[in-house]
């Protein structure tokens, strides 16, 4: 699927595509952090007609109900255009060392520049995790870094 | 410590009166700049209510308001923005140079201004208000709409060609000679270039002195003002204007630091941005604007025609159709803020340019938001409910 973007000087970016029904939709991330969404005109496509504004949190539970199936994949797609850049799953064993325990202590970016990006759990999936996440057992840790870095993260969580 | 309680009463009663002002002027979708000018108008000399205890505040807030409008119109500088705005519409921006600031020029010269009030209406005509329009399309629902980003291009180069001149106005405007002010001209194309450059190769650098330690808003926000209003005094020591310093200020911080700048620094800006107008209003007395009707009237209608000319052209170019174009053109027709401060610059000696200024930007501050929500009368595009926004 092609979207179109276009810079908006001053206020933000505006993202457009067009659905298989035909509505061209767009969504304009602002500077602030929101984001406005809106559908174009099906007579005149200049026209976009203003549906509804969202903050940053709600903008990031609507993308989580959307896109949480495809998180991993889409990480997996942008780490191909950076080159050097890659991504990996790391699973939390029961019997690991941080299974049960905050990401904190893993202190996997620090000890091996490679960022834990978010953590999926079962269905669920948690989106750029804070310190304080807990770790589970069968979580896996969607990892962004180096080869190496990815790799040195995975000693770590295996333990 | 003495605190003057008519100082606090009045000063209480102007905030107070404004906060009513603008709160009418938003239930409207309008811009609040022309219900300060007359607010500042009633007070002044000749007006209904004086204010001698709150001047000197009112003076200095001024001062101060002037260099926030121009550092944060410098923070939202980016040089991506720019250079995309200028490959796609260098021709748009000359077209509306030439068209807008003509009708200025013009008319100075006919009202037998000198050299600096002919300088200073040809800008007056030729900016239009990025806060009143930024805010406008939001407000309007139409940062969707195909035609915007040439408004906003349009919007974004015209705040560049004031960088280089307000300091050449500054320059006439102090008395120089012509030949000074090409060297004037020179200089400060080189100094924003020179800023461009610190900021795109260096401006992290800043950033990160800035935001070293990561400082908490009060923190942040005494180190950019202090840094800004150091940077505005040498400004203006070396004749290049204070505001023109902000401005600089403003293009070399760029990223986080610029974001997290203009979070602390929007309220301030709102309060002082007031003022300013207020100031400006203040120092017209309502007697003077009659004789200057007129001519306001003429200039704003010639200069309603010429934006809507400059909008027009530059939204063919972004592929806009005919109601695109006209929604173009009159979304850019809304003068304020920085007309207001070129004339705050250049006018303070010049009574009747400064009366005339002040009757045209009330005039278009409250024609264009009408005019190019007049042009799209269809119903549809706005947004279901009016949506709280904090852009200017």
């Amino acid at each position: 699927m092609d979207v179109d973007e276009v810079l908006l000087p001053g206020v933000g970016l505006r993202y457009e595509f067009v659905n298989r029904q035909g509505d061209r939709i767009g969504v304009i991330a602002r500077r602030s952090g929101r984001f406005d969404l809106m559908v174009y005109e099906r007579m005149d496509l200049d026209t976009a007609r203003f549906v509804l504004q969202l903050t940053n949190e709600e903008a990031d539970t609507l993308a989580e109900l959307l896109g949480a199936p495809r998180i991993a994949e889409r990480f997996a797609d942008l780490t191909k255009e950076v080159p050097g850049l890659s991504a990996g799953q790391v699973e939390v064993r029961a019997e690991g060392p941080f299974a049960d325990r905050p990401l904190r202590e893993t202190r996997a970016r620090t000890r091996t520049g490679a960022s834990i990006v978010a953590i999926v759990r079962g269905e669920e999936v948690i989106p750029s995790p804070g310190p304080e996440q807990v770790l589970r057992p069968q979580d896996v840790l969607v990892v962004i870094g180096t080869h190496d870095g990815i790799a040195a993260v995975e000693q770590i969580i295996r333990g | 410590m003495q605190i003057s309680g008519a100082l606090l009463l009045e000063l209480g009663m102007i905030l107070t009166a404004l906060s009513v002002l603008g709160a009418l002027a938003r239930r409207f979708a309008l811009s609040p700049i022309p219900l300060y000018l007359l607010m500042g108008l009633a007070l002044g000399e000749g007006g209904i209510a004086p204010v001698p205890a709150a001047g000197a505040f009112v003076e200095t807030g001024a001062g101060i308001g002037v260099v926030l409008l121009l550092l944060v119109l410098g923070l939202e500088f980016t040089v991506s923005e720019f250079t995309v705005s200028m490959r796609r519409h260098l021709r748009s921006a000359v077209l509306d140079l030439v068209l807008n600031a003509a009708p200025g020029a013009m008319a100075g010269w006919l009202l037998g201004l000198d050299a600096d009030g002919v300088l200073a209406l040809a800008g007056v005509t030729y900016i239009s208000s990025s806060g009143i329009i930024a805010r406008l399309l939001g407000d309007l629902g139409r940062l969707g709409n195909r035609e915007t980003p040439a408004v906003l291009s349009v919007l974004v180069l015209e705040d560049f060609a004031m960088a280089v001149y307000l300091p050449l106005l500054a320059v006439i405007a102090a008395g120089g000679t012509w030949r000074q002010a090409l060297v004037a001209v020179v200089l400060a194309l080189g100094t924003v270039l020179a800023a461009f450059a610190l900021s795109y190769w260096w401006g992290h650098h800043v950033g990160r002195l800035l935001l070293h330690l990561r400082p908490e808003g009060e923190q942040l926000l005494l180190r950019v003002l202090g840094l800004t209003l150091i940077i505005a005094a040498l400004a203006e020591a070396v004749h290049v204007s204070a505001a023109v310093g902000a401005f600089l200020v403003g293009l070399l911080l760029t990223g986080e630091a610029a974001d997290r700048a203009r979070e602390v620094l929007s309220p301030l800006r709102d309060l002082f941005a007031a003022v300013f107008f207020l100031a400006i209003g203040l120092s017209v007395s309502p007697k003077s604007l009659l004789p200057v009707l007129p001519a306001a009237l003429l200039l704003a209608f010639v200069t309603v025609l010429t934006k809507l000319i400059s909008g027009w052209y530059a939204a063919r170019r972004e592929g806009a159709g005919l109601r695109g174009r006209l929604r173009a053109g009159t979304a850019l027709i809304a003068r304020g803020e920085f007309s207001i401060v070129i004339i705050g610059l250049a006018g303070a000696h010049q009574d009747r340019l400064g009366a005339l200024v002040a009757a045209y930007v009330l005039l278009l501050a409250v024609a264009g938001p009408v005019v190019t929500r007049l042009a799209d009368l269809r119903g549809t595009t706005g947004p279901p409910h009016p949506i709280q926004t904090t852009v200017p």
